[in-house]
């Protein structure tokens, strides 16, 4: 008899398994939702699909008054727009740092409690005083969003290049790099596999920052949205911006995972 | 022959443990120096210190002659036991990168008619260490001893005056092991290298080596063992042939070590 933990299963077998508790989800909801409206015909707890599908086709086609643009398009433009710009001042904002701190023993002394002590304050906590010295357009949400996910990712950075091994250091000297070559040459290609890995990692909180953001103060985006048709019970408007918003994260992640595997191979143990 | 390198009553000390005492050596250029000594008897120490890793509490390291910055530089090369080479780097690139960093001070990258001088360089010191087939090969697809092949590559293509070896054939099977004698033996015949080696196994020094440094404690304190350092012990010119005197073997002891090499 096999053991439990030594039964794997094929790639065919995998798929099914997989899709087992989504089909199982669903068929939940469907009877579920059954069940609610067989007893009040009006219920908007649990839309049907039906429902759904006509509330796609409403924002789908109806155009946001404010851009011109189709609502869903001009929502989800705005978001991606806010998270594109945050999580870039965030990559960058780390990647320069996490290299600094982690090479450079100096730098490390000198900021590397004030990145501590910015790390664990609570992004949320600070919006209240980005809205009063931003306002309420654009930049307080970016800067929600690079603030909340670039102290992480800079400590993430920077522990990784400290933790390379020294030896590599040492071989790098004595090849004739200087401090400079060392962080070109040695540092950063290593780096940067590492800071995909980061970036898909703070994709979550950086979504629940831009949320949070677009609902207390905005006009458009697909945390707005959300928490606007709330107010009228929209499930049926709000279960596919939820299912659209993750279907983002998903394609996002995708999207750097293909760029981790295609541009640095020799950290996936891959041939070019 | 003058000493290419010397070291002058040299001390090292980590507050008040000490590691190296009254340490005092010439190496010839164009030796193979094997260093043997039991774990903490400061063989790594005494090569961090010819690598310029390590500064000397007191004493000198005169390099040519002339005292030498601890600081890692280009004029000695070293391969350690694992991680010696870049993993982001193919084999091409690994052995090019010391060729680069001397050529482009701040890019660190060749272009054109000098990028094509440096990679025929490096493509010349692959094939010599027996990798000219794998030039765009990473370092992870490549077994451990081509890795430690690729490293000495690597060292050399810069012509180091001095090569340190840290347990390079450490981790490496025997078989592979023998080829990697094999190989420094002739790599330090035909390119006329210096060559410091630190080993755990005592046979592979005196197969190796045309001397034989051993590190120990000279003193001992059973009340505080940290307050005296070690030195040399045994310095034994060798001539390719000698084998280890029994002391030094059961000093060293351990039934791994005691095994010969079949050639």
């Amino acid at each position: 008899m096999r053991r439990l933990v030594d039964i794997r299963p094929k790639r065919g077998l995998r798929i099914l398994l997989g899709a087992l508790p989504i089909l199982a989800l669903i068929l939940l909801y469907l009877v579920a939702s059954e069940t609610r409206h067989a007893e009040n015909a009006a219920d908007k707890v649990l839309p049907t699909f039906a429902a759904m599908a006509e509330a796609i086709h409403g924002f789908t086609t109806a155009t946001d008054p404010a851009s011109g643009r189709v609502q869903l398009v001009a929502d989800t433009l705005a978001s991606l727009y806010r998270l594109g710009i945050g999580l870039g001042i965030a990559t960058a904002t780390a990647l320069l740092l996490g290299l600094l701190l982690g090479a450079v023993p100096l730098a490390r002394a000198l900021l590397g409690p004030v990145i501590t002590i910015i790390a664990v304050i609570p992004p949320i906590a600070v919006l209240p005083i980005l809205f009063i010295v931003l306002g309420l357009d654009e930049a307080s949400k970016i800067a929600l969003i690079a603030i909340g996910v670039a102290p992480y990712m800079t400590r993430d950075m920077a522990g990784f290049v400290g933790n390379l091994p020294t030896e590599q250091f040492a071989k790098a000297q004595t090849l004739g790099a200087n401090s400079w070559q060392l962080a070109i040459r040695v540092a950063l290609p290593q780096l940067m596999p590492r800071l995909i890995d980061a970036l898909r990692l703070s994709m979550g909180p950086a979504w629940v920052f831009l949320i949070a953001a677009e609902a207390v103060a905005s006009d458009v985006g697909l945390g707005y949205r959300i928490f606007l048709v709330r107010r009228y019970f929209a499930m049926d408007i709000i279960l596919p911006y939820v299912a659209w918003i993750s279907l983002l994260a998903i394609g996002a992640d995708a999207i750097l995972l293909f760029i981790s595997r295609r541009g640095f191979s020799w950290a996936h143990g891959g041939s070019r | 022959m003058t000493a290419l390198l010397e070291l002058r009553d040299i001390w090292v000390e980590y507050g008040d443990k000490i590691v190296l005492e009254r340490l005092s050596i010439e190496l010839a250029e164009g030796s193979f120096v094997g260093v043997v000594g039991a774990s903490g008897a400061g063989k790594s120490t005494f090569l961090r210190l010819i690598l310029g890793q390590e500064a000397p509490t007191r004493g000198q390291v005169l390099l040519d002659g002339k005292p030498m910055r601890a600081e890692c530089a280009d004029d000695r090369g070293v391969v350690f036991q694992r991680y010696s080479v870049f993993p982001h780097l193919t084999a091409l690139g690994n052995v090019m990168f010391g060729l680069e960093c001397a050529g482009a001070p701040f890019t660190a990258r060749l272009f054109g008619a000098r990028r094509r001088a440096a990679r025929d360089a490096a493509v010349e010191m692959l094939a010599a260490v027996g990798l000219e087939h794998n030039l765009d090969v990473y370092p992870a697809q490549m077994s451990g001893g081509m890795q430690q092949r690729l490293a000495i590559a690597q060292a050399l293509v810069k012509h180091p005056r001095i090569l340190l070896l840290d347990e390079p054939f450490g981790a490496l099977d025997p078989g592979i092991r023998l080829d990697m004698h094999e190989l420094i033996t002739r790599l330090w015949r035909e390119h006329g290298l210096t060559i410091v080696m630190v080993t755990h196994d005592i046979r592979e020094a005196f197969k190796l080596g045309t001397r034989v440094l051993a590190f120990d404690k000279r003193r001992r304190d059973p009340q505080a063992p940290h307050r005296y350092g070690a030195t040399v012990t045994y310095d034994l010119p060798l001539d390719r042939k000698t084998t280890p005197p029994q002391a030094l073997v059961e000093a060293l002891g351990g039934p791994e070590l005691q095994q010969g090499y079949t050639e």
